[in-house]
């Protein structure tokens, strides 16, 4: 009966396992890696294949204000994570708030963006493959952009009211590792659209 | 007594105690808001069993209609839909339902765990799941499809475009069928993240990776390879609302757009979708086929490599269902290539399961009753499915009834066939009681006897030159007897899960009582009551080889001693 | 399928043919593969009719020797090891060894059936290049067949024909081939052309044009149907292939490039107008009348088809009326509405349409 109990040696230390957290957030991150791949093999796949309507060498203008603003908050929200982990929470809160408004001026850009393409050039999901294609690639990734600046705003309203300290590090590490796929995934879509497809 | 880490069969029963007779409506509230990973568990085996006889009944209509030529007992409108729902429904809501089930279940249990990493998480996927099956179940009374009764989806369950597009599909029925798969699609990726958080991070004291039960491993490997399975198919639905309600150009031919790419991401899905089914099967044989023959599985690390091997090579092999669209040799060389390496894995599961059985003790219970019949059945249909890999003969196969025999094969010779055998060997654990033997025994050879009469028949008429997904056929192309033949297996089919659905009832009252370890198996799960308290262990358990119990058993002949 | 290179089609047809080993090995299965076999009412794709359908044929029966040899083997062993190793009445009550795996047993049983893998995927690859990029030789037919909801246009490009739902090619033969080369395109949905003794099916997709070939060894009738599901009345769109002796097929293609016959009696006549004034010709074609309309099936020589609506009945007066009457009684979603004619206008039309020949 007793055999049961008796360990091997090696296991009488400390049994240490991956934090659920982290295993949950890549396995999220994985299957939405899927979802963007198959948007991104049918922009692939449509490039030069429209029809008719504006082509993206005519209407495209490559977002590099914007890109390096979301790419910058990667390092932002880094730097948040460290803060937190040191228990600075002041720090915290204005790494957080810089990683926001860094996603918020990428939004920003995008819109405008949109904007010019829907009334100037007259480029809608409908247009044609490049419509089509741009759209629901550049408006999926949108879509993330959105959610992770909604859980971080919540964090940072926590942040605010004084909620958040040293022992949220670990959730924060597995929120900061969604916006790190955000800004990674936008690597890849501003490559396949802006540079690829032109 | 206190060293011991696993509480002795009778030992202190540390439940709470029952509160006084609930009313039915606090009853059906604690089922309702449930997070316990066994509540869950149960009610997607439930909710999955339902759907079975719904698409069961199903099934049998469409072979009345086939069962003679040129019958008028559906009109082609309501066949359509039919066909269309039976598979929509057994693949999504009944494969995917019971196993999640199963999973959700057993895999805590098994690892020694109290519950599933993310039990509100685990909740909610449920709830999401069988919210997207109803909201599929609508359709029959809902919308406002332009032919016939209801709007039920009627464009096969593949859903091929451009029939799906607005002007070929007016109407709601394509919509069901996108939007209902999209919002259960959500509700599977919450579990299959469930699972894998939970294995990675919830194991007991001393169970590594390797010494995980086959099941939970087969379960880890599936969840997994569902992450990058049902997603793709989430993303074409969503191009195809794109197309249907935004006048996007995914699939549009007259814009440019390529049929053949939903061809391609639809099977990107379909075939990897069909391992997310099998896969589990495997696992339930993994753990029926030792206890019932008293030995170890034999390789188990060849088990878990194979598993692995078979997650990675189907991710390559989608297009054997599009050797007849037109793409060039090379890749249908390709193809048939990466196909035929899949059967490798699979075909060194059955023998590691072969040689399980050799030199055993077989006790043939009716689980084991149905892996036995699995094994043939799973032979069988993985050399149909070799035969389907050969791309020219492939082009005289596909579409015809002859892929339909080989993958019923699949699904109902195989996983059906394991799940029954699952769900005899599990019942005792999830209620307390033994389902009746007798009855079983009915089931099986009922249900044997109706299969194959049903399945090895359609094989022939599909080499005779019968197409799929005809709501009838001429009387003078010489199938007309083996239709016939066809359809009297099914209704026996019909008759044997009857007879099961009784059996699930009736033992639920008056089974004989099971104790923690009805079977003498060798997993954790059997080391607690049967049902298992709420908080599943009263210790949290220590291990030190695959087979706790074993070792428990055999103090004097551990497994971790001969373990590497 | 697309035609690719220079070689004649006999060549093909030798370099397809199974290792000389191997066909001397199996002499009763090669007389079996040259036999042709005629048409039958059974389109069984073990009654192969043209090259395609025979190397096909032999492929298979290769296949199936193996996997049914793998079957008796493994079956063989699982039953025997399901009886000897039951557990029985008087056994001992401790438990069997355990045995926990043998690297070589599973090396052994991992080898073989690589090496199995290999030959089939080198048999069936050769096939694959033999079949799909066969060359266009000379003397070859050219026809485009359009798939559409839920029948087949036949066009024979070089003689300026369009028919519908039957189609005739020319016999061949091993001596002088006279293949017909099958160019696929769909004005809808997704279809697929499949005859099971002359060839595998191949799909017809709008905007992917496909192309397959048959070489009919033997003249006759021979049945296929759509194999692509392609909506409600998939299962109606039926295909006839008539195999024609040079003859025959020449005599055919002459009748099928004339005008339709003028009409000449009044009640044919008037038959005409109603084609005419009700709408008919917006989706028909009649040749060498003003009705040139695409959207449904060529009808300049209706009567020379056996069937009517993709073989859902057959071509008589009383069907023919019934069918114009109300289509839907037919082939319940098919895309031609019922026009609601009167009876009178109905037996005029039906008079007329009986002198298209």
């Amino acid at each position: 009966m007793s055999a049961v109990t008796q360990l091997p040696p090696a296991y009488e230390g400390e049994w240490k396992l991956p934090s659920r957290g982290r295993v949950a957030m890549f396995g999220l991150i994985i299957g939405e890696s899927a979802i963007f791949t198959i948007f991104v093999v049918a922009y692939l796949f449509y490039i030069g294949k429209s029809l008719s309507g504006p082509t993206p060498q005519q209407v495209l203008e490559v977002p590099i204000f914007g890109t390096i603003c979301l790419l910058s908050s990667s390092l932002t929200i880094w730097m948040a994570e460290r803060s937190i982990e040191r228990d600075n929470v002041t720090g915290f809160g204005a790494w957080l708030g810089a990683t926001i408004c860094l996603g918020l001026v990428f939004l920003g850009g995008t819109a405008v963006e949109w904007h010019k393409l829907i009334y100037r050039d007259g480029l809608t999901i409908s247009t044609n493959l490049f419509g089509t294609t741009y759209y629901s690639l550049v408006g999926l990734h949108a879509t993330h952009v959105i959610i992770g600046l909604l859980m971080l705003t919540i964090v940072f309203i926590f942040t605010l009211t004084g909620k958040v300290g040293r022992r949220y590090a670990e959730r924060i590490a597995v929120l900061s590792m969604y916006w790190h796929f955000v800004d990674a995934v936008w690597v890849v879509v501003f490559t396949v659209v802006y540079i690829i497809g032109r | 007594m206190g060293e011991n880490s696993l509480p002795l069969p009778g030992s202190l029963d540390m439940a709470r105690p029952r509160p006084a007779a609930r009313t039915l409506l606090e009853h059906l509230h604690e089922w309702v808001v449930t997070v316990d990973h066994k509540r869950l568990g149960i009610l997607y085996v439930v909710y999955g069993i339902f759907f079975l006889l719904v698409a069961g009944a199903q099934a049998v209509a469409i072979r009345i209609q086939l069962a003679v030529p040129r019958n008028d007992f559906m009109s082609a409108q309501t066949y359509n839909r039919f066909f269309t729902m039976h598979g929509t429904t057994m693949v999504f809501l009944v494969g995917m339902t019971i196993i999640f089930g199963f999973a959700n279940y057993l895999v805590p249990l098994q690892i020694g765990a109290r519950d599933m990493a993310f039990p509100r998480l685990n909740a909610f996927s449920f709830w999401l799941t069988a919210f997207g099956g109803l909201l599929l179940y609508y359709s029959f009374i809902g919308g406002g499809g332009l032919y016939g009764v209801g709007s039920a989806p009627d464009v096969g369950w593949w859903a091929y475009a451009p029939l799906t597009a607005r002007a070929f599909s007016p109407g709601h029925a394509t919509d069901f069928w996108a939007l209902s798969l999209i919002v259960m699609g959500f509700g599977t990726l919450g579990t299959a993240i469930n699972i894998i958080a939970t294995i990675f991070s919830m194991r007991c004291k001393g169970m590594t990776m390797m010494r995980m039960p086959l099941f939970s491993w087969l379960m880890l490997v599936d969840s997994g390879l569902t992450l990058i399975t049902i997603t793709p198919l989430t993303a074409a639905q969503f191009m195809l609302v794109i197309d249907r309600y935004l006048d996007g150009h995914f699939f549009d031919t007259q814009a440019g757009g390529s049929a053949v790419v939903w061809m391609h991401f639809f099977w990107i899905f379909g075939h990897p979708e069909v391992y997310v089914l099998v896969l589990p099967a495997f696992a339930i044989a993994n753990e029926v086929i030792p206890v019932f023959s008293r030995k170890a599985i034999f390789g188990y690390p060849a088990m878990v490599a194979a598993s692995v091997g078979i997650a990675f090579i189907s991710l390559s092999v989608w297009a054997h269902h599009m050797f007849t669209v037109g793409m060039t040799s090379a890749s249908n060389a390709f193809f048939v290539l990466s196909t035929e390496m899949v059967g490798i894995p699979t075909g060194i599961k059955i023998f590691n399961w072969l040689a399980t059985i050799w030199g055993g003790k077989i006790r043939f219970a009716t689980p084991m009753l149905f892996c036995i019949a699995f094994l043939f059945q799973f032979l069988i249909a993985g050399l149909t499915g070799i035969m389907l890999s050969i791309a020219p003969w492939n082009w005289q196969l596909h579409n015809s009834y002859f892929v339909v025999a080989h993958f019923h094969y699949v699904l109902v010779g195989a996983i059906v066939f394991c799940i029954f055998a699952g769900i005899y060997y599990w019942y005792p654990k999830v209620t307390g009681r033994m389902l009746d033997e007798t009855m079983g025994k009915w089931h099986f050879w009922l249900f044997l006897i109706g299969f194959h009469v049903t399945f090895d028949t359609m094989h022939f008429v599909g080499l005779l030159g019968m197409p799929r997904s005809i709501y009838t056929y001429e009387p003078d192309r010489g199938w007309t007897t083996l239709n016939l033949v066809t359809s009297a297996g099914g209704i026996v089919q019909g008759i044997a899960v009857l007879i099961f659905a009784v059996n699930l009832v009736w033992s639920y009252y008056r089974g004989k009582l099971a104790g923690n370890d009805p079977w003498d198996a060798w997993t954790l799960e059997w080391s607690t009551a049967s049902p298992p308290p709420v908080y599943n262990f009263a210790q949290d358990p220590v291990v030190r080889s695959r087979r706790p119990l074993w070792d428990l058993k055999h103090p004097e002949d551990p497994d971790w001693e001969y373990e590497g | 399928m697309k035609a690719r290179s220079r070689h004649s089609i006999r060549w093909m047809i030798r370099a397809v043919a199974p290792g000389r080993v191997f066909a001397s090995a199996l002499l009763p299965v090669a007389l079996l593969w040259l036999a042709t076999n005629g048409p039958q009412a059974t389109p069984s794709i073990n009654a192969p009719a043209s090259t395609p359908a025979h190397e096909i044929q032999t492929l298979e029966w290769f296949v199936l020797s193996i996997t049914g040899g793998i079957f008796f083997v493994v079956a063989g062993l699982l039953t025997y090891a399901v009886i000897r190793y039951r557990a029985k009445a008087g056994d001992a009550p401790s438990e069997p060894p355990q045995i926990y795996g043998s690297t070589q047993i599973e090396l052994a049983w991992t080898v073989i059936p690589v090496l199995i893998v290999l030959v089939l995927f080198l048999t069936t690859a050769r096939l694959i290049f033999a079949i799909q990029d066969a060359p266009e030789p000379q003397s070859a037919l050219d026809v485009t067949v359009i798939g559409h909801q839920f029948w087949w246009e036949f066009r024979y490009p070089k003689f300026g024909v369009v028919t519908a739902n039957e189609l005739h090619v020319p016999l061949s033969s091993k001596q002088s081939p006279q293949p017909t080369f099958l160019s696929l395109l769909s004005a809808d949905t997704d279809h697929s052309f499949w005859v099971p003794q002359l060839a595998g099916k191949t799909d017809l997709i709008p905007n992917h044009p496909n192309s397959t070939w048959i070489d009919p060894l033997a003249p006759g009738m021979y049945v296929g149907q759509c194999a692509q599901f392609c909506g409600v009345q998939h299962a109606l769109m039926l295909l006839r292939v008539y195999v024609d002796t040079p003859e025959q097929f020449s005599a055919w293609l002459k009748n099928q490039q004339q005008p339709a016959a003028a009409a000449d009696d009044p009640s044919t006549q008037a038959g005409r107008r109603v084609f005419e004034t009700e709408a008919c010709m917006s989706c028909h074609t009649v040749r060498g009348t003003p009705a040139t309309g695409r959207f449904g099936p060529d009808l300049t020589h209706l009567m020379s088809r056996q069937t009517l609506a993709a073989g859902a009945m057959p071509n008589t007066v009383e069907n023919l009326k019934a069918w114009i009457k109300d289509p839907a009684q037919f082939k319940n979603g098919c895309l031609m509405p019922a026009m609601q004619l009167s009876d009178q206008q109905i037996d005029q039309l039906t008079d007329y349409l009986s002198t298209l020949r």
